[in-house]
């Protein structure tokens, strides 16, 4: 399939993989993380892993829009949702996060009204054909999808749609990078920056990273190809011993960004003075509310949101997981009380959780290469 | 789910951890012993012991945790295989029903029969390449045909709602008919149901169906309508009749699959039009017997297991084999036909075309010496021209499916969880 198969061509990977491992200097560890939870996913459902050196070691970041979303956010979506003649509409990852009393799809088989949409406008089109009902949609996502809720409101304000509001759960990714870079507990060498996000955001937002914490920057595609290669571009860098940021993502990511986007958000959304972050805590100017001018598609104005703050389960490690901390295996209920079907923390319900994607692909493919350390790697 | 959940499930996994505990240092230290060998990197054994621990998780007697049924338990992956073990073959539990393959093997009279039944309520009814009617029918004539039986006679249920048009009934009758026709089967029964409007979506459909297992040459062809079209007569089938079952798989057996995967799960989802894509694919529904008897007559008794790999797709049918034989499955990414538009289609939803259901294509596990007459037998008949050898049954890991991908890295393929696609039959 053209545009695809280019990008996860074997023969480009194995030439790509000699070159990584000739850039590692004997007797040094590298630890890249790669931000975006797309990559995460990436990098185990084509088992990337295979490819690179032991001292290579890749770090899974918090760039996973569902795994960051508290319990009580949750909760409180519950609470929305429960409300008389509401629909709320939801992107099919939501949709079996857990909150402290089940997830939406357990609601849905208690008879609450809670439909998986596949974009924001959907959520609209169900909004106009049951004039009658509330509906709410729960936006969640960083900067990647913050553009078409801020589009799907600037709609429903033309079309003066009144039954239609957004419960706004996005929040942005630069704050959550400088919090890890801030942690104590990790020193990471680079960052396979978010493709995704930097479509809209573009590359400048990341150059504190470079300049004021000397780390290498590389903006990556969401083919495995792409990956390998800007694993090989922060080789390059810390080969060199410079630290830059580099867009290997170019086909699509603009330097600036894309403007329109940006001045979407703009105008329907401004940032909240802070927002709880699932794991990681508090971050100041982290997450973006409904702008006051479009209140009357504020949900957290329109309806009573209990805003309960609801403590992760203590045994739940995800927080460690997300900052990369632990590795997914490494927390305590990993893979027997946490699993996909039954799901206790954020990371193992999203696709692109960090726990979801080790325990669907990956789970075998450590073990494998560690026993063929030391030559049967490609 | 419940308020507590947690508390029960963390509750549940301390009390498996205790008594695993002994036996887990015992193993940490047979671990540190393993002199000689090259040592493992650091960290890696204790994520040895996590995997091990895991493996022990997904063994465990499964239970439904929900307090009521959710779209998930209709899936066709783990949520419907905990429900099914769970409650009911729990409640049911006889050494018939306990294989859990897609037929029953009875022994009446000294006849070897199959018996079956499935339930359709595919949304959208009409769809590219077919109906429910068709659907109902092909499906019920596969889950006989895969445990090697010769099709025979059909019953139809109809729960139709309120206000449903009598030319769509026409429509689905005349196609069921046909389908039967083409599979050699006869509709002789049936039942009628009508429900208030909104107790049901139009029409859903129930198809049940008994099939004869050749007990060897000299018994086939002697009863039964479905006989002359099925081609079985004379296939040459070991005395003793066949025995088929995912639980026969053995290392080194080759693992087959019909044709393209996945074509009548995106034309479903395609045909709902919530997605606004566009994409020249039709359904695959199409009866397997045929096509099971050209590959029984070439590779014969070579022949270990047969699966229609509908609802939870070709990766379910692979987790089957890996789970009901203790055996490993390893498959590889560049073997398994996909056409390009139901590629493209999935990629562009996120979804897996493995785990996308087919409503004509079948997984064969062959024994490594008939996999080349198998594989011909499979291209020489006109309802498998794209059948491939898609890879193997391998020692181990145990229990565990693993996938060569194209980029040419190595995962697992595991049973599915939550429902990207419901009510696709």
């Amino acid at each position: 399939m053209r545009f695809v198969d280019e990008f996860r061509d074997g023969e480009k990977a194995r030439a790509l993989a000699a070159k990584i491992s000739a850039l590692c200097e004997p007797g040094r560890q590298y630890k890249l993380m790669e931000v975006c939870g797309g990559h995460t996913h990436t990098i185990y459902k084509h088992g990337l892993e295979d490819y690179l050196p032991e001292q290579i070691t890749l770090v899974h970041g918090p760039g996973c829009p569902v795994c960051v979303i508290p319990m009580g956010r949750v909760d409180d979506a519950m609470a929305l949702a429960a409300e008389p003649d509401v629909i709320m509409t939801s992107f099919g990852d939501m949709m079996r996060v857990p909150g402290s009393n089940g997830s939406f799809f357990d609601a849905k088989a208690r008879g609450t009204d809670i439909r998986m949409v596949y974009s924001p406008l959907d959520s609209l089109k169900i909004a106009r054909k049951n004039p009658d009902k509330r509906v709410v949609f729960m936006a969640i996502g960083f900067e990647t999808t913050a553009p078409s809720t801020a589009v799907t409101m600037l709609r429903a304000a033309a079309e003066g749609l009144a039954n239609f509001s957004v419960f706004c759960n996005h929040v942005t990714i630069i704050p959550a990078i400088k919090a890890i870079l801030d942690s104590p507990d990790l020193r990471l060498d680079g960052f396979i920056g978010p493709g995704h996000v930097s479509t809209v955001i573009g590359c400048r937002p990341y150059e504190f990273i470079a300049r004021d914490y000397g780390k290498p920057v590389v903006v990556a595609g969401f083919e495995p190809l792409d990956i390998l290669q800007s694993i090989y571009l922060l080789m390059l860098q810390l080969s060199a011993g410079r630290a830059d940021v580099e867009n290997q993502y170019s086909r699509v990511v603009p330097w600036d960004g894309n403007a329109v986007a940006l001045r979407a958000i703009g105008q329907t959304m401004e940032l909240r003075p802070y927002f709880e972050w699932r794991g990681l805590g508090f971050i100041t100017h982290s997450a973006l509310k409904v702008r006051p001018d479009f209140a009357a598609f504020d949900a957290e104005v329109l309806f009573r949101v209990p805003g309960v703050r609801v403590a992760d389960p203590k045994a739940c490690q995800c927080g460690e997981v997300l900052k990369g901390v632990l590795k997914p295996w490494e927390c305590k209920v990993f893979g027997t009380a946490c699993t996909p079907e039954t799901p206790i923390g954020t990371c193992m319900v999203s696709p692109e959780g960090a726990c979801a994607a080790y325990y669907n692909y990956g789970r075998l493919t450590r073990t494998r290469v560690a026993a063929a350390a030391g030559g049967a790697r490609p | 789910m419940t308020a507590g959940w947690v508390d029960r499930a963390l509750t549940e996994h301390q009390a498996s951890e205790h008594e695993y505990q002994a036996s887990e240092h015992a193993h940490e230290h047979r671990a540190g012993e393993r002199a000689g060998a090259p040592q493992p990197a650091p960290g890696t054994v204790r994520e040895e012991l996590v995997l091990e621990r895991i493996d022990r998780a997904r063994r465990a007697r499964p239970r439904v945790r929900e307090d009521r049924i959710t779209m998930s338990h209709g899936a066709g992956g783990k949520a419907t295989q905990t429900l099914i073990e769970a409650i009911f073959l729990n409640a049911f539990r006889n050494p018939l029903l306990e294989p859990l393959e897609d037929a029953a093997r009875l022994e009446v009279a000294g006849a070897r029969l199959a018996l079956t039944t499935d339930s359709y309520v595919v949304s959208p009814l009409f769809f590219p390449g077919g109906n429910i009617g068709d659907l109902a029918v092909n499906g019920t004539v596969n889950d006989l045909a895969m445990a090697g039986a010769t099709p025979l006679y059909l019953s139809a249920g109809f729960i139709l709602e309120e206000g449903f048009p009598v030319e769509d009934l026409t429509a689905i009758t005349a196609s069921m008919a046909e389908a039967a026709r083409v599979a050699g089967v006869q509709i002789v029964t049936g039942d009628t149901k009508v429900v208030e409007k909104g107790k049901a979506d139009g029409c859903y459909l129930n198809t049940a169906g008994i099939g004869l297992i050749a007990a060897g040459p000299a018994g086939v062809g002697s009863a039964g309508p479905g006989l002359a079209g099925s081609g079985l007569a004379g296939s040459g089938l070991a005395g003793g009749g066949l025995n088929l079952g995912v639980a026969h798989a053995r290392p080194g057996d080759a693992i087959l699959v019909s044709g393209p995967i996945g074509d009548h799960g995106i034309t479903i989802l395609l045909a709902r039009g919530e997605l606004d894509i566009e994409a020249d694919i039709t359904s695959d529904t199409a009866p397997l017997n045929g096509l099971v008897a050209a590959l029984l007559a070439a590779a014969g008794p070579g022949v270990r297991a047969l699966r229609d790999a509908t609802r939870g797709g070709v990766a379910t049918i692979l987790n089957e084999i890996a789970r009901a034989a203790d055996v490993g499955v390893l498959v590889s990414e560049d073997a398994i036909p996909v056409r390009a538009e139901v590629r493209g289609a999935a990629e562009l939803l996120g979804i897996d075309p493995l785990y996308v259901a087919c409503e004509g294509r079948m997984v064969a596990v062959v024994d490594a010496a008939s996999a080349g007459a198998a594989l011909a037998a499979l291209r020489a008949h006109p309802a498998g021209p794209q059948a491939a050898v898609i890879g193997q049954v391998t020692a181990g890991p145990p229990g565990i499916v693993q996938l060569k991908t194209a980029f040419g890295g190595t995962r697992i393929v595991d049973l599915l969880v939550g429902d990207p696609l419901p009510r696709i039959c």
